[in-house]
């Protein structure tokens, strides 16, 4: 690997853990549209901090291009307030009015400088590590390095010192302001630093890929965990490998190093969201299977225990009498027979101590909702599961 | 309940986009009272809380907390809001909820430590919780949920307790261990304040009641005030409701 190869990783493993951690509390907060927003209505702040000081990764303008982002919650907040339209509207109106003006500003005076729509848009970080910063004439790396670099530190300060309140306003943001906490407060802070992310992204993986580096991860997280700690250092590692190993698929089918890692992020995203062990589809559809199954079975052995009469419980009129299909039936006489709750004598049916004991217990649970009795029969039967 | 006052309020206007939704609302709180707030819906009885507890902003008025404004008394008040105003999806376990009961003592920045999960063992042990302290919130049932946000309150050790419909969605047993707890406190000399729905109940569960329809109808000890005059003039309808005493 060149020392470039390694500085690109670096720097976009940089980006999508600085893109992670806002990322994970805006999915959490059903925020994600408000990143698009965020990303495009930057770019009028970015034109004209660049005019100002003709220098792309200046920290004027990445100042200028973090209040044109807080700029565009206040007034999708504004609109919103007056009650005439709904969030997603004023999100529409808001961030393609922002864009637009710098779009124009572009236009018309940019022509001949090194900023263009396309750069803005998909950004290029094969070009960052030449771009480089000079301390006293001594080369110290790319310039994105250092900015991105900063802007992780700085993020992992404030998630560290503020977590706490983070996480209560996330939650339950009546309470936060009823403690003192100031939810407002966190709310643009968390702006804030959503917005300078993605200034200091944008100039490697640009406005639109930056949205799937702070959501995918963050998504994909929320699959697999039921903590919120964890759900951020998943977060950070999915947006890290994706990056990578992105980078590594771009490198080999010589293509957009950008648009692989998002690509290699929504893969990962499929992947868990089908295979997850809790949330996952597979696993949903499992559990409703088995659901299914055991309710089939429950409501069998009712009949059964409710009804003396043989012809009642005849293996052949099973069918007519709870209504069932064929397959079905035949599945749960299966279940029911390897469990050991009915004999088969002569095609008639009958409950076995075992089964009578389990059909009381399971019905009493279903009315009474005690949870005391039924712990062991959870491990065994989805049913009874929360 | 003592000659003290927990809550005063003074002509307290209350406006979402300049329209009223709390009138002009004189009301004062003994101490140690259990209170039903009872009113239609769009009475303003949430409001009615937030404005005390200063999530929302009145245009007019004030409001004392023992004879201060609520920024200063933040450590003598507890609030349940209502069940569905949170994301029961959040990825945190009971446990954590209540101790975030403990955040506003230990204030800015600090984390909570040895001491304070303690004091969220032990309220969760008061509303029948323990066993599910690592639960995931949204594996448990409604009832539960409304447990979990009943110790939290708890876990905050206030002298009031504000409670926005906490028998919304709760089966019968849950709603008597609620309410059981809710005279425990009162017992200990705290006050709580309910916003309350099933009229049934207030002459059970509460001693004291105000009727709420956007302006303040009458306050004071149910035995007294608790009549079908009060609720007509709350509810608009003739109310016939058997007061049992």
């Amino acid at each position: 690997m060149s020392s470039a190869q390694i500085e690109i990783q670096l720097i976009a493993s940089l980006v999508a853990i600085a893109c992670a951690i806002p990322g994970t509390f805006l999915v959490l907060r059903k925020m994600a549209l408000i990143t698009d927003a965020i990303s495009h209505s930057i770019l009028p702040g970015i034109v004209i901090g660049f005019f100002i000081t003709h220098d792309l990764s200046s920290p004027l303008l990445i100042i200028l291009a973090a209040a044109s982002g807080v700029l565009t919650v206040v007034l999708v907040e504004f609109i919103q307030k007056t009650g005439l339209v709904k969030e997603d509207t004023a999100i529409g109106l808001v961030f393609p009015a922002l864009f637009s003006i710098g779009i124009i500003l572009i236009a018309q005076n940019a022509n001949d400088v090194h900023l263009d729509v396309d750069a803005v848009l998909l950004g290029e970080l094969a070009f960052a590590p030449f771009d480089r910063l000079y301390i006293r004439g001594t080369d110290v790396g790319p310039k994105s390095l250092w900015i991105i670099g900063c802007i992780v530190v700085i993020t992992l300060g404030l998630l560290f010192t503020f977590f706490k309140e983070l996480k209560i306003s996330t939650f339950d943001t009546g309470l936060a302001a009823a403690l003192g906490l100031s939810p407002v407060i966190m709310h643009y802070g968390l702006m804030t630093v959503a917005s300078i992310t993605t200034v200091g992204a944008f100039d490697a993986v640009g406005a639109i890929l930056v949205i799937a580096l702070m959501i995918a991860p963050a998504a994909t997280a929320y699959l697999l965990t039921n903590d919120l700690k964890k759900m951020l250092r998943l977060a950070v590692f999915f947006g890290v490998s994706s990056a990578i190993i992105g980078y590594w698929v771009a490198h080999t089918l010589d293509t957009s190093i950008s648009g692989s890692m998002t690509t290699v992020l929504g893969l990962i995203f499929l992947f868990v969201y089908l295979f997850a062990p809790n949330k996952g589809l597979f696993s949903v559809l499992y559990r409703q299977k088995q659901q299914r199954i055991e309710v089939s079975l429950l409501t069998f052995l009712l009949h059964l225990g409710n009804h003396k009469e043989e012809d009642e419980r005849h293996v052949k009129h099973l069918n007519e009498h709870i209504n069932w299909q064929k397959v079905q039936s035949k599945s749960v006489l299966d279940l029911a027979l390897k469990n050991n709750m009915i004999t088969i004598d002569n095609d008639i049916v009958s409950l076995t101590k075992k089964g009578k004991k389990f059909t009381t217990k399971a019905i009493d649970y279903i009315i009474s909702n005690k949870n005391s009795e039924i712990e062991t029969m959870k491990d065994r039967f989805f049913l009874f599961r929360g | 309940m003592s000659n003290k006052i927990a809550v005063q309020i003074d002509d307290l206007t209350v406006a979402y986009n300049y329209k009223p939704v709390l009138w002009d609302i004189d009301l004062t709180i003994p101490e140690g009272v259990l209170m039903a707030i009872v009113g239609p819906n769009g009475a303003g009885k949430s409001t009615l809380i937030k404005s005390i507890l200063n999530i929302i902003k009145p245009i007019a008025g004030s409001i004392q907390i023992y004879g201060k404004p609520y920024h200063k008394q933040r450590s003598l008040v507890a609030y349940v809001p209502q069940k569905g105003s949170v994301d029961w999806d959040f990825p945190t376990t009971a446990l954590d909820v209540v101790t975030m009961g403990t955040y506003g003592s230990l204030g800015w920045i600090k984390r909570p430590g040895q001491k304070e999960k303690k004091a969220s063992l032990e309220a969760l042990e008061k509303v029948g919780m323990l066993a599910f302290k690592n639960r995931q919130i949204s594996q448990l049932s409604g009832g539960q949920q409304q447990r979990i946000f009943l110790a939290r309150a708890l876990v905050q050790n206030a002298a009031i307790y504000f409670m926005d419909e906490p028998f919304q969605g709760v089966d019968a047993t849950t709603e008597k261990a609620i309410i059981n707890i809710l005279k425990e406190l009162r017992k200990s000399g705290k006050t709580v304040i309910v916003v309350h729905h099933d009229l049934q109940t207030v002459p059970e569960y509460f001693d004291w009641v105000t009727f709420l329809n956007v302006k303040k109808i009458a306050t004071g000890p149910v035995k007294d005030i608790f009549n079908d005059d009060n609720l007509t003039k709350t509810y608009g309808i003739n109310y016939k409701v058997s007061v049992q005493q």
